[in-house]
């Protein structure tokens, strides 16, 4: 990886926080005893009436916050991304997304860089468990500025709002002019050869490989999509239209996620040969973050190297 | 406050009311929950029409108690007593469980005027209550939040961490019941799952805890009163309670929790309630 300066999105989100609930009474947090990992715990030493720990018990959680939503609060949920999408996913269904209740999942520990923990607590599913779920929206910061941008941007938006942050510091690549909006995808790297479309952690890769590749004379486009849903649909048919090649990027199981819901939108609109990267439907192990991304193939070489094989058969057809 | 002889009067002819429109709704609809509708009923009239604080004509209200129906499927007790309180014109209750009704199978929180939040997934109303009883507390109002839950509903998980929360958060704002009917779908709660002793349960879990006959509206109020008393912790209301109550060939009948009267047992039911 590129040597950039990281930082960390889950601190990014704990800042936010913080700084939002200065403003807005109405911003309440609750946590499943995991404050400290989430650092939702920075806004409950600020606010520790309007923050409330509920133990280990994540569906009780969401239960609680639809019932605050209900009454006018805005409830900011977080806890590992498994387990708040996972353990509580009939709750978000039930008792959030069906009546439209004004709830934040803000869940941290997405993906496989969550990394020693091992398998248990990786998270290569909320994508796909999420999306599914009408009303809801979905972002996956690129970095901390970005997490900050679209936190924000939660608060001001009505309506279920899910965050995916990261235990892994995220190397920087947006600065504070960046602008953010739900729903929003942005080209980061013009370039008309192939595309790839990332989220979160894999933009930054993205954007390594595609420096690369520049290096070799192939132009690659990188859009960063951070808004899982809605999909930004006219960047995705644009791109595919303009490059004719697409590669999806992210730290997520390849089934359901943000290469899913690209190929939904190509296959309908505009189909073109597509490559997803991702976890290929298979659990996590312990191990350092790094040398996961390594072993699954989550780094700038191997996406240059997707590169080169898509437009192997791009040229072919 | 005990409660006068007419006031008696009144209720025990609102609950005959609703029971009337329970199953001529569930009828019409041909599918839904008789039983559990029928067993909840005295404690839902009592809640709409004597205890809660609340503006049919206002279902917003800021002032208003709440109540949560955490076992859903009795969506036709509820939706009986909001048509009669004034929530909606009582015209809508025929089309329940129709196309394009406001009144959906289980509450449905963005159709129904007075429904405060969306349940029919049983374990998941005491947690919503508990949100709404630690909302006013942060506003500083003076609102009691009701909820009511299946004895059979007491077998989710959540229901537990609910009560948890309750207790550590002191929610004395917190009116739970228990409609003790002791009859789910598969057959009887003991046999199925059992879920006693209900009471020294929810004690254990830091809950004030009653017991009484869930059809006996000198009880019921007087435990909705002593419920008021209670400082620093939530309450506990459990009610026995008959599942059918009301009509002679349903009572007790598990039968009846998924199922509805046919015309000739609609007829005998309304015979039998002086409403033929």
């Amino acid at each position: 990886m590129k040597d950039r300066q990281r930082r960390s999105t889950r601190k990014a989100y704990g800042e936010t926080l913080a700084a939002l609930g200065e403003a807005d009474e109405r911003i309440v947090v609750l946590d499943a005893d995991l404050s400290c990992s989430t650092q939702t715990a920075i806004f409950a030493k600020k606010f520790p009436d309007r923050f409330f720990n509920m133990g280990v018990s994540e569906q009780d959680m969401i239960g609680t916050a639809a019932g605050l939503a209900s009454a006018g609060k805005i409830p900011f949920t977080s806890t590992f991304a498994i387990f708040q999408t996972g353990r509580a996913w009939e709750q978000i269904r039930q008792s959030v997304c069906y009546s439209n209740l004004n709830v934040k999942l803000v869940a941290s520990h997405g993906g496989i860089t969550v990394g020693e923990d091992g398998a248990t607590h990786h998270c290569l599913e909320d994508i796909a468990l999420i999306r599914v779920l009408p009303n809801m929206t979905v972002i996956i910061p690129a970095d901390a500025c970005e997490v900050e941008k679209a936190v924000t941007a939660a608060y001001e938006y009505s309506g279920p709002v899910y965050i995916r942050v990261s235990r892994y510091d995220f190397p920087v690549i947006c600065d504070e002019t960046h602008e953010f909006t739900i729903g929003r995808a942005k080209v980061l790297r013009a370039g008309e050869d192939l595309t790839f479309i990332a989220a979160g952690l894999m933009v930054s890769i993205a954007m390594d490989a595609a420096e690369s590749l520049a290096a070799r004379g192939i132009n690659a486009r990188v859009i960063n999509m951070a808004t899982i849903k809605p999909i930004d649909q006219k960047s995705i048919i644009t791109a595919a239209q303009e490059t004719g090649a697409i590669i999806t990027a992210e730290e997520h199981s390849i089934i359901g996620g943000l290469g899913s819901a690209v190929a939904e939108v190509l296959s309908e609109n505009c189909p073109v040969i597509l490559k997803r990267i991702g976890i290929c439907d298979h659990y996590g192990v312990s191990a350092q973050p790094d040398v996961l991304l390594e072993k699954y193939g989550l780094t700038a070489k191997h996406f240059e190297k997707a590169a080169l094989e898509i437009l192997a058969k791009k040229k072919s057809k | 406050m005990p409660v006068s002889a007419v006031q008696l009067f009144e209720l025990q002819e609102i609950a005959r009311s609703l029971r009337v429109d329970v199953l001529k709704m569930l009828h019409n609809a041909d599918s839904g929950h008789t039983g559990g509708s029928l067993s909840a009923v005295d404690i839902i009239a009592a809640l709409y029409f004597h205890k809660m604080q609340h503006k049919p004509e206002d279902p917003k209200w800021d002032g208003r108690d709440k109540f949560v129906l955490s076992k859903g499927h009795a969506a036709p007790a509820l939706y009986a007593a909001l048509a009669k309180a004034g929530y909606f014109d009582s015209r809508h209750l025929m089309t329940l469980r129709q196309y394009g009704s406001i009144l959906q199978g289980h509450p449905f929180s963005l159709t129904t005027p007075g429904v405060e939040v969306s349940t029919g997934s049983l374990g998941q109303g005491l947690s919503m209550a508990n949100g709404m009883a630690l909302a006013s507390r942060l506003d500083h109002k003076d609102i009691k939040v009701y909820a009511l839950l299946g004895d059979g509903e007491l077998q989710e998980g959540q229901v537990w961490e609910a009560a948890m929360s309750a207790a550590h958060y002191k929610l004395e704002n917190i009116c739970a019941f228990v409609d003790n009917n002791g009859l789910q779908i598969d057959g009887c709660v003991k046999d199925i799952m059992g879920v006693d002793p209900i009471a020294d349960k929810w004690k254990a879990f830091g809950w004030e805890v009653q017991e009484i006959d869930g059809h006996d509206f000198n009880q019921i109020i007087a435990a909705l009163d002593n419920a008021d008393q209670v400082k620093g912790k939530p309450s506990l209301i459990v009610a026995r309670t008959v599942k059918g109550k009301g009509v002679s060939f349903m009572e007790g009948q598990v039968k009846y929790h998924g199922t509805v009267p046919t015309e000739k047992e609609l007829t005998q039911a309304l015979d039998e309630l002086g409403a033929a």
